[in-house]
C-alpha cells in the first residue's frame, strides 16, 4: 500500500473512533443536535473555524489565487471579513433566542408552519449548494490519492460523511472540526512555510517573484499581485469590477445566513461564549487566510503549467495546494496535505449534512407536518438520519454531473450569495424591526432564494453559457441580496399588522439582548 | 421552561436600564456596521474602477491593492477586539435589567 494511503486510512480510522466515543455519550435531541449546549468558548472557535474552512478555502482559493492572482485573494478577504457581520448582527441574539435551528428564532413571533417551512427550504438549498463544492474537491483529491476515477470518488465520501454523522451527531462533529480545525492550520503553516524557504526566506524575493511570475519558467511572466486578472475590465468586459462587487457583497453578507455555522452558536452555554468562539475562530480563520498569500501566490512563481493542467489543457483549479505540496515536500508531505484536505472535506460535509438534516427534521417533519409533536420518542434523530442520506444522494449527484474542474471556491461563493439573500434579510428583520411578520418573512425568503437560483442559472456560467447568458454577472448578490431585503419589507408593509407578532417583539428582544430564559447547557 | 415562564416581558422591555442598554448597543452595532461595510467595499469598487491607483508599488513589488486588501484581516480583528470590550460592560447592563428573574 502507498504511503498516502496509510495515511489517509489512519486519520479515517482516528476520526471514527472519536466518533463512536461521542455516539457513546449520545442521549437525547439536544445532545444530537446541540451537543448537549456544552462546548466552550475556544472549542466552539475552533469548531467553528473548522467548520467554515472548507474545500473551498483550501482547495478552491489555492487554486483561484494561482490562476488569477489577486482577485482569488478576494475570496480570503471576504470569507474573514464576513465574521464581523456575524459577531455584530447574528451571533448572540440567535444563541439566546433559539434552539436548534435558524428557523426558530423566525418562529418565534411569526407564525411557525409558514416561516419554518420555508426556512427549512433554504437551509437544504444551501447546504446542497455547499456540499457540492465539498464533494468536488473531495473527488479530485481521492481521484489523485487512490487512482480512483471521480464518480466512485465522490460516491465513497459520500458513504462516509453518512456513517458519521449518522452515529455520532453534533458532538462527534463538533470533536471532528476541532481536529480537522487544527490539522489544517498545521498543513498550511508546513506549506507556507516550504514557499518562503524556497525563495531564502525574504519576503522581498517572495512578491518579487510572485510579481514576475512566471510558473516555473514554463509561462511568460505575470504581475499576480495587480488586480484585474480575473474581474478587470480588460479580461472580463465591461461588466467585471461589478461583477467584483456583486462577489464580495455576497461574501461578507452570506457568513451571517450560513445554517451551518449559525447552528454552531446553539453548541455553546451562553450568548458570551458565543460572542468569544466568534472571535476565536475569526483569530484563527484570519490566519489561514492570510497564509493563503504564500500556497496560491507561491504556487504560480514554482509550479510549471504541466503540473497544474488537467490532461486537456484546462486549469486544474482544485488541485495547486496538493501539488505544491508534493513538488515542495515530497511523497510524505503530499500524503500529508492530502489527508488534511480530505479531513477538512469530510467535516464540512459533516456538519453541512448536520444542519441540512437537523433543519429538515426539527422545523420540517416535526413542526410543519406534526404542529410541534414528537409522535414517538426518537422520532426526530431517525427523520435526520434519514435526510442526511437524501442531501447527500443529490449533493454527490450534481458534483458527479458539474465534474472536477468547476472551482469549490467559486461554488461556494454561489452559496454565500444564496444565504446572503434568503436568510440574512428575514434574520435581521425579525430581530430587529417590530412590525416584520409572516408574510414578509415568507415573502423574503422566497424572493431571495428563488432570484439568487434564477441569476444563476442565467449567468455566463448557467444553462445557457456565456454567450447566452440573461444576467451579465456570475455572482448574483448584487442584484438578489436588496431583492431579498426589499422582499421582505414589502411584503410587511403591503399586509395588515400582526399584533400577536409585535406583542412578542417585547419578548424576543428581552430574551434576545439579556439571555433570560435561555435555552441552557444540559449536565453531562 | 420558556413558555410557562411567568416573566413579565413587557414591564422588562419597558424598564429605562434595558432601553438604556439597547441604545449603548444600537448606537455602537449601527455605526460599528457601515464602518465596516464601507471599509470593506471601498476595497471591490477601488480595484474594480480605479486599478491603476491600486497597482501603484508601496514596498518593493507590493502595491496599494495588497496592502489593502491586508489591511482588512487587521480591521476585521480590531473591530471584533474592540466589540468584545464593549459587550463587556452591556453584560454588567444586562444582568442589572433581568435581576430577580433567574
Amino acid at each position: 500500500m502507498s504511503v498516502p494511503l496509510l495515511m489517509f486510512l489512519a486519520f479515517v480510522g482516528l476520526t471514527l473512533v472519536v466518533t463512536f466515543w461521542a455516539a457513546k455519550k449520545n442521549t437525547g435531541a439536544s445532545a444530537y443536535f446541540a451537543a448537549g449546549r456544552s462546548i466552550t468558548g475556544w472549542q466552539n472557535g475552533l469548531a467553528v473555524a473548522g467548520d467554515y474552512m472548507s474545500a473551498a478555502s483550501f482547495l478552491g482559493i489555492s487554486g483561484m489565487i494561482c490562476f488569477s492572482g489577486y482577485d482569488g485573494f478576494m475570496y480570503s478577504v471576504g470569507f474573514l471579513v464576513a465574521y464581523i457581520t456575524v459577531l455584530l448582527v447574528v451571533a448572540e441574539p440567535l444563541r439566546n433566542a433559539g434552539k436548534y435551528t435558524m428557523a426558530d428564532l423566525l418562529a418565534y413571533r411569526l407564525k411557525p408552519r409558514p416561516v419554518r417551512a420555508l426556512a427549512s427550504l433554504s437551509t437544504l438549498t444551501v447546504s446542497t449548494f455547499y456540499m457540492i463544492a465539498q464533494m468536488v474537491g473531495a473527488g479530485v483529491i481521492i481521484k489523485r490519492l487512490i487512482g480512483l476515477e471521480f464518480a466512485p470518488a465522490v460516491i465513497g465520501v459520500g458513504i462516509l460523511m453518512l456513517v458519521y454523522v449518522v452515529f455520532g451527531g453534533m458532538l462527534a462533529t463538533t470533536w471532528v472540526q476541532i481536529i480537522k480545525a487544527l490539522l489544517l492550520m498545521a498543513g498550511a503553516f508546513l506549506l507556507s512555510y516550504l514557499v518562503l524557504k524556497h525563495h531564502g526566506f525574504s519576503f522581498t524575493a517572495f512578491f518579487e517573484s510572485v510579481s514576475k511570475a512566471d510558473y516555473g519558467g514554463s509561462a511568460p511572466p505575470k504581475n499576480l499581485l495587480e488586480p484585474g486578472l480575473k474581474y478587470g475590465v480588460a479580461v472580463a468586459g465591461p461588466w467585471g469590477p461589478l461583477d467584483l462587487i456583486s462577489l464580495c457583497l455576497g461574501l461578507v453578507l452570506g457568513t451571517a445566513g450560513l445554517p451551518h455555522i449559525l447552528v454552531r452558536f446553539y453548541t455553546v452555554p451562553d450568548a458570551k461564549t458565543a460572542r468569544s468562539s466568534v472571535v476565536w475562530a475569526m483569530a484563527i480563520i484570519g490566519l489561514f487566510y492570510i497564509m493563503t498569500t504564500f500556497f496560491g501566490f507561491g504556487a504560480a512563481t514554482i509550479l510549471k503549467k504541466s503540473l497544474i493542467l488537467t490532461a486537456d489543457g484546462k486549469p486544474d483549479t482544485n488541485m495547486v495546494a496538493p501539488i505544491l505540496a508534493q513538488h515542495l515536500g515530497g511523497e510524505l508531505f503530499f500524503a500529508f496535505i492530502s489527508a488534511v484536505a480530505f479531513a477538512t472535506i469530510l467535516a464540512v460535509v459533516a456538519g453541512l449534512t448536520m444542519s441540512a438534516s437537523a433543519s429538515f427534521a426539527h422545523d420540517f417533519y416535526t413542526n410543519v407536518i406534526h404542529h410541534g409533536k414528537e409522535h414517538r420518542p426518537g422520532e426526530e434523530v431517525r427523520v435526520a438520519r434519514i435526510t442526511a442520506f437524501c442531501v447527500g444522494a443529490v449533493s454527490i449527484g450534481i458534483a458527479i454531473y458539474l465534474g472536477p474542474s468547476v472551482n469549490a471556491a467559486f461554488l461556494v461563493g454561489l452559496a454565500f450569495a444564496v444565504a446572503a439573500s434568503a436568510n440574512l434579510p428575514v434574520i435581521v428583520f425579525s430581530v430587529f424591526w417590530k412590525r416584520f411578520n409572516t408574510t414578509g418573512a415568507v415573502v423574503g425568503l422566497a424572493t431571495g432564494l428563488v432570484s439568487s437560483i434564477v441569476l444563476i442559472l442565467l449567468s455566463p456560467n448557467g444553462m445557457f453559457g456565456k454567450a447566452g447568458a440573461v444576467f451579465p454577472l456570475e455572482n448574483p448578490g448584487i442584484v438578489s441580496i436588496p431583492l431579498g431585503f426589499f422582499a421582505a419589507w414589502l411584503g410587511t408593509v403591503l399586509t395588515a399588522r400582526d399584533p400577536e407578532a409585535e406583542a412578542k417583539f417585547a419578548e424576543l428582544k428581552v430574551r434576545a439582548h439579556t439571555g433570560l430564559g435561555a435555552e441552557k447547557a444540559t449536565a453531562h | 421552561m420558556s413558555e410557562k415562564s411567568p416573566v413579565n416581558w413587557e414591564q422588562l422591555e419597558s424598564k429605562p436600564e434595558f432601553r438604556s442598554m439597547l441604545g449603548h448597543k444600537a448606537r455602537f452595532i449601527i455605526s460599528a456596521t457601515i464602518f465596516f461595510l464601507i471599509y470593506y467595499l471601498a476595497l471591490p469598487v477601488l480595484v474594480g474602477y480605479w486599478p491603476d491607483l491600486m497597482k501603484k508599488k508601496l514596498w518593493g513589488e507590493v502595491n496599494v491593492a495588497y496592502v489593502f486588501a491586508l489591511s482588512q484581516f487587521f480591521m476585521a480583528w480590531i473591530m471584533a477586539f474592540i466589540y468584545v470590550r464593549v459587550a463587556a460592560k452591556w453584560d454588567k447592563e444586562a444582568a442589572q435589567v433581568i435581576e430577580g428573574h433567574h
